[in-house]
C-alpha cells in the first residue's frame, strides 16, 4: 500500500481517495432522492383530503428542539474531524459520541413528534399529504438511525484499531454523510415546517 | 388454508401450469447435474464469489440472454395472438400480464444487464485498470440485479404476474383495479434490481474519472468508455427519482397510503411524471452505450479514426442534459396546458439534433474509410438506416398536437421498437460479437453471424413497419383483439410473420455459439480484428490482473500508435500486483434481498423483518471486516506471461 504524505491520513492512499469521491458521488443521489421526495411534497401539500392541513398539526417547540440537536451534532461531527486530523484519539471519540447522542436525541424528539400526529389523526393513510409529509420526514429520520448505527461501529473501530488510514477514512466519509443529513434537516425545516405554519 | 390462498395464480391455465413443471424440473435438472459433476464448489468459488469485473461482466451477459428468451416468448405469444382478428390463444387478462412482462423484462432485465455485461468487460480494459473502483460492491450490484430479475420471473408462476403495463399506471395499478399480488412484484422486484444499477452508476464513474491509464486524459478515453461515463452520470440521477415513485406505489399497495389514489387528496398523475421523470432518461441510458459501440465498430472496421471525436462527446453531454427535460412528452394527452405541451414538445424535438450530429459523424467515418463488413459492423450499418426511421417518428409523436392522434397506437409502438431494436440490441449483438474473442479466446462464426443479422434486420422490419400503417389506421396499442371489419388483419399477420424471423434470428445466435464453441479455432492472438484501443493490447484471454504492466498512452487509440507509430504502450520492469479477494457475501447478501422482496410482496411481515435484519447484519460484517486483498509476486505474473506466449515488456 501505498502511503502519500502530504495528504491528510483519509486521503492518503489511493482506496481512500476512490472511497471519497464514490461517496460524493453518492450524495448526488441523495440529493435526487430528497429532491424527488421534496418536489412531491410541494405537489401534494395542499392536497389534504379530509384530514388536517400542515399548518393545523406543526408545532414550533419540538421543531426548534430537533433543528438544535441536529445543528449541533453536526458542529460536533466537525470537531472530530478537526480531532483526528491532529491525531487526538481521545478528543475525537469523545465529539464521535457526542454527536451520536446528539442525533439519538433527535430521534427520540422525532419519535415523539410522529407520535403527535398520528395522534391528532395524520396518520399515514390519512391523506396524501400526510403521506407524503411522513415518508420524507421519515426517510431522513431513517438516514439518521442508519448513521447511528454505522457511527457506533466506526466508534468501536477507531477505539480498538486506533487512528488509521482506514478508521480515519471511514470517520470523514461518516461525517460527510452526516453534515449532508443536516442540510436536507434545514430545508426540511425551512420549505416543511416555517412554509407550513406561515 | 386463507395464508395459502394469495399463492395461487389468479388465472390459471394448462400453459402456466406447464410452465410450473418445467421450472420445477429445471432446477432439480440443475441442482442433481451440479451434484452429479461435483460442480458446487467450483460455481462458488469461481463464479458466486468473485468480485473480477470480467467475470461479473459475464454473468451480466448469460443473464441478459436469458431474459432475452424469456422477453422474446412473450413478444412471440402477442403477436401470435394478433395475428389474426378475434383470436381466442390468449384471453384479455393474460395479454395484459403478458405485455406487461415482455416490456419489463425487456428493458430492467434484458437491456439494462446486456449493457453492464459490456461495460463491465470492456471498460477497466479499455482504461488500463485492474478493475473497478470497488470490485466487492461491483458484485453487489450483480447479485441485486440477478436476484431482482429472478423474483420478478417468478410471479407468473407465485402469485400471479403484474398487468397494468410497464409503465404501470395509477389508478389502474392501486389495489382496487389490480387486485393480484403482480403489481408488487413490480414495485419490489425492479426496486431490487435498481439499487444495484445505482451502485453501478457510483462505482463506474469514480473508476473511469479515477483509475484510467497515465497518459489519458478525458478527451483522450475511447469512445464507448466515453458513452459509460455518460451513461452512468444520468444513472445516478435518474434512478433516486424511480427508487422514489417506486417506494411510494409500494406504500399505496402495502400500506394503504393514497399517494397515487383518487381520493383523500392522491394523485395518479403524479406517478406519470415520476415515472418518466426517470423513464426519459432511462432511455438514454439504454441508447448512449449503444452509440458508443457502433463509435468503436464503425471506426474500427472503417479503417481509421472516428470522425468528429470532439462533437461526439459533445452530443453526448446535450444529449444527457436534454433527457431530464423532455418526460411531458409520454403523456400530451393527459391535460396540461398548451403552453406546457408546447415546451416539452420543443425540447423533445431539439434533442434530434445531437442524435443527427452522431448519425452525420459515423457516416463521415465510413465516407473516407476502407470498410470491412463483419459482422459487427453489418448491424452498424443495419442500424444507420432503421434507427433513423425510428428517431425521425420520434420527433413526429414530440409534436403535441399531432401527438393525440398517434398516442397510445400502434404507431408509437412501431416508433420505439424501432428505436430500440437497432438501437439497443443491435448494438448488443455487436458488441457481443466484437468483444467475443476477448471474454473467450474464440471468434463467433462470422457466416452464420451474417445470417443472423439478415433474419434480425428483415424481421424487424417486418414486424414493425406495418404498425405504422395500422397505428394510423386507428389501431390503439395494448387491445388483446380486434374485428375482422377494422382492417388491421393483414398487417398483423405481416408483424407476425416478422417477429418468426426475429425468433429464428435469436435461435441462430445460440446456434452460433454453440457452433463456435465447437469448431472455432483459438489460435487468434491477441487482436483478431486489427483493432484500435487498449483492450486488445492484452492477452486472450485476459489474465486475472489484466495488465501485466500498467500501459501508457498518448491519444485514444492506444494499440493503434503502438502498431503503427512505433509507440511504447508497456514501459518498465514488472511490479507485484495487488488484488481484491473473493467474497460470498454479496451473494448472500441479495439472496436475502430476495427473502425480503418475496415476504413484502405477499404481506409476511415477520419474515421481512428478519430478512432486514439479515441485510443489516450484513452490512455490520463489511464494516468491521478487514480485507486487504492479496498480491500477485513478480515471480507469479513472470510465470503467467510467459505461458501466454513472449512477455510483454
Ligand atoms: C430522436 C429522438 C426521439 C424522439 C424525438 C422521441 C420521441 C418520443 C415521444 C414523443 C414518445 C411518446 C409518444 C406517445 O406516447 O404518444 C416516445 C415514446 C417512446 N420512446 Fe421515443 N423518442 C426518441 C428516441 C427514442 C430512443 C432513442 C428510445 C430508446 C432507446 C426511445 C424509446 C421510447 C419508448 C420506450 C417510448 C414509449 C414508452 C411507452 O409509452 O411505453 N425513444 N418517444
Ligand atoms: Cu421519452
Amino acid at each position: 500500500m501505498k502511503l502519500d504524505h502530504t495528504q491528510p491520513l483519509e486521503y492518503s492512499t489511493k482506496q481512500n481517495q476512490l472511497n471519497i469521491l464514490g461517496f460524493w458521488i453518492f450524495l448526488g443521489a441523495e440529493i435526487m432522492l430528497f429532491a424527488t421526495l421534496f418536489a412531491s411534497y410541494f405537489t401534494l401539500e395542499d392536497r389534504i383530503g379530509n384530514g388536517p392541513s400542515g399548518g393545523e398539526i406543526f408545532g414550533i417547540t419540538p421543531v426548534m428542539i430537533e433543528t438544535i440537536l441536529l445543528l449541533t451534532s453536526s458542529f460536533t461531527i466537525g470537531l472530530t474531524v478537526n480531532a483526528m486530523r491532529i491525531g487526538n484519539k481521545k478528543a475525537m471519540l469523545t465529539f464521535f459520541v457526542i454527536t451520536l447522542l446528539l442525533g439519538l436525541a433527535f430521534l427520540g424528539v422525532e419519535i415523539y413528534e410522529f407520535y403527535h400526529y398520528v395522534h391528532v389523526g395524520a396518520g399515514l393513510q390519512t391523506s396524501a399529504f400526510t403521506a407524503i409529509l411522513l415518508t420524507t420526514l421519515g426517510t431522513h429520520g431513517a438516514h439518521v438511525t442508519f448513521g447511528l448505527f454505522w457511527g457506533l461501529f466506526i466508534v468501536s473501530q477507531v477505539k480498538k484499531r486506533g487512528i488509521t488510514t482506514e478508521t480515519t477514512n471511514k470517520s470523514f466519509i461518516f461525517s460527510l454523510y452526516w453534515h449532508f443529513l443536516d442540510v436536507v434537516w434545514i430545508f426540511i425545516f425551512s420549505f416543511i415546517y416555517l412554509k407550513g405554519m406561515m | 388454508m386463507e395464508f395459502f390462498d394469495r399463492f395461487a395464480i389468479p388465472h390459471p391455465s394448462p400453459l402456466i401450469y406447464a410452465s410450473m413443471v418445467a421450472i420445477g424440473l429445471t432446477v432439480i435438472a440443475i441442482i442433481a447435474g451440479l451434484t452429479y459433476f461435483k460442480k458446487w464448489g467450483y460455481l462458488w468459488r469461481e463464479w458466486l464469489t468473485t468480485v473480477d469485473h470480467k467475470r461479473i461482466g459475464i454473468m451480466y451477459l448469460l443473464s441478459a440472454l436469458l431474459m432475452l428468451f424469456r422477453g422474446g416468448a412473450d413478444a412471440i405469444m402477442m403477436r401470435a395472438q394478433l395475428s389474426v382478428p378475434e383470436n381466442t390463444l390468449l384471453d384479455a387478462q393474460h395479454y395484459n400480464e403478458i405485455f406487461t412482462t415482455h416490456g419489463v423484462v425487456m428493458i430492467i432485465f434484458m437491456a439494462m444487464p446486456f449493457i453492464m455485461a459490456l461495460m463491465n468487460f470492456v471498460v477497466p480494459l479499455q482504461i488500463g485498470a485492474r478493475d473497478v473502483a470497488f470490485p466487492r460492491l461491483n458484485a453487489l450490484s450483480f447479485w441485486l440485479f440477478f436476484m431482482g430479475a429472478m423474483l420478478f420471473n417468478i410471479s407468473f408462476v407465485i402469485g400471479g404476474s403484474p398487468d397494468a403495463g410497464w409503465t404501470s399506471y395509477f389508478p389502474l395499478a392501486g389495489n382496487e383495479l389490480s387486485t393480484s399480488v403482480g403489481t408488487n412484484y413490480y414495485m419490489i422486484a425492479i426496486q431490487i434490481a435498481g439499487l444495484g444499477t445505482l451502485m453501478t452508476g457510483i462505482n463506474f464513474i469514480v473508476t473511469i474519472f479515477k483509475m484510467r491509464a497515465p497518459g489519458m486524459t478525458l478527451m483522450k478515453m475511447p469512445m464507448f468508455t466515453w458513452s459509460a461515463l455518460i451513461t452512468n452520470i444520468i444513472i445516478v440521477f435518474a434512478f433516486p427519482v424511480l427508487t422514489v415513485a417506486l417506494a411510494m406505489g409500494t406504500m399505496d399497495r402495502l400500506f394503504g397510503t393514497h399517494f397515487f389514489a383518487t381520493t383523500n387528496g392522491g394523485m395518479d398523475m403524479l406517478w406519470a411524471n415520476l415515472f418518466w421523470v426517470w423513464g426519459h432518461p432511462e432511455v438514454y441510458i439504454l441508447i448512449l452505450p449503444a452509440f458508443g459501440i457502433y463509435s468503436e465498430v464503425i471506426s474500427a472496421f472503417a479503417r481509421r479514426n472516428l470522425y468528429g471525436y470532439k462533437s461526439m462527446v459533445g452530443s453526448m453531454v446535450i444529449i444527457s442534459l436534454l433527457s431530464f427535460f423532455v418526460w411531458v412528452h409520454h403523456f400530451f394527452t393527459m391535460g396540461q396546458g398548451a403552453l406546457t405541451n408546447s415546451i416539452f414538445s420543443i425540447t423533445t424535438m431539439a434533442i434530434a439534433v445531437p442524435t443527427g450530429i452522431k448519425i452525420f459523424n459515423w457516416l463521415f467515418t465510413l465516407w473516407k474509410g476502407k470498410i470491412e463488413v463483419t459482422v459487427p459492423m453489418l448491424y452498424s450499418l443495419g442500424f444507420i438506416p432503421i434507427f433513423t426511421i425510428g428517431g425521425v417518428t420520434g420527433v413526429m409523436l414530440g409534436m403535441s398536437a399531432a401527438d393525440y392522434q398517434y398516442h397510445n397506437t400502434m404507431f408509437l409502438v412501431a416508433h420505439f421498437h424501432l428505436v430500440i431494436i437497432p438501437g439497443v440490441v443491435f448494438a448488443m449483438i455487436a458488441g457481443l460479437t466484437y468483444w467475443w474473442p476477448k471474454m473467450f479466446g474464440f471468434m463467433l462464426n462470422e457466416r452464420i453471424g451474417k445470417w443472423t443479422f439478415w433474419f434480425i434486420a428483415i424481421g424487424t422490419c417486418v414486424a414493425f413497419f406495418p404498425m405504422f400503417i395500422s397505428g394510423l389506421d386507428g389501431q390503439a396499442r395494448r387491445m388483446y383483439t380486434y374485428s375482422e371489419s377494422t382492417g388491421f388483419g393483414i398487417w398483423n399477420m405481416l408483424s407476425f410473420f416478422g417477429a418468426i424471423l426475429l425468433a429464428i434470428g435469436f435461435a441462430l445466435i445460440v446456434y452460433n455459439i454453440y457452433y463456435s464453441i465447437r469448431y472455432a479455432s483459438r489460435d487468434i492472438g491477441d487482436d483478431p480484428w486489427n483493432a484500435r484501443s487498449l483492450e486488445w493490447a492484452t492477452h486472450n484471454p485476459v489474465p486475472d490482473y489484466n495488465f501485466a504492466i500498467t500501459p501508457e498512452v498518448s491519444s485514444s487509440e492506444g494499440l493503434w500508435d503502438a502498431k503503427k507509430r512505433g509507440h511504447t504502450l508497456f514501459k518498465g520492469p514488472y511490479k507485484e500486483i495487488h488484488m481484491p479477494s473473493n467474497s460470498g457475501v454479496p451473494f448472500i447478501m441479495s439472496a436475502i434481498f430476495f427473502v425480503f422482496g418475496f415476504a413484502m410482496i405477499f404481506s409476511m411481515w415477520i419474515v421481512a423483518i428478519i430478512s432486514a435484519i439479515g441485510i443489516f447484519a450484513c452490512m455490520a460484517h463489511r464494516s468491521f471486516e478487514q480485507d486487504h486483498g492479496y498480491h500477485i509476486s513478480v515471480d507469479e505474473i513472470k510465470q503467467t506471461e510467459a505461458k501466454f506466449g513472449g512477455a510483454k515488456e
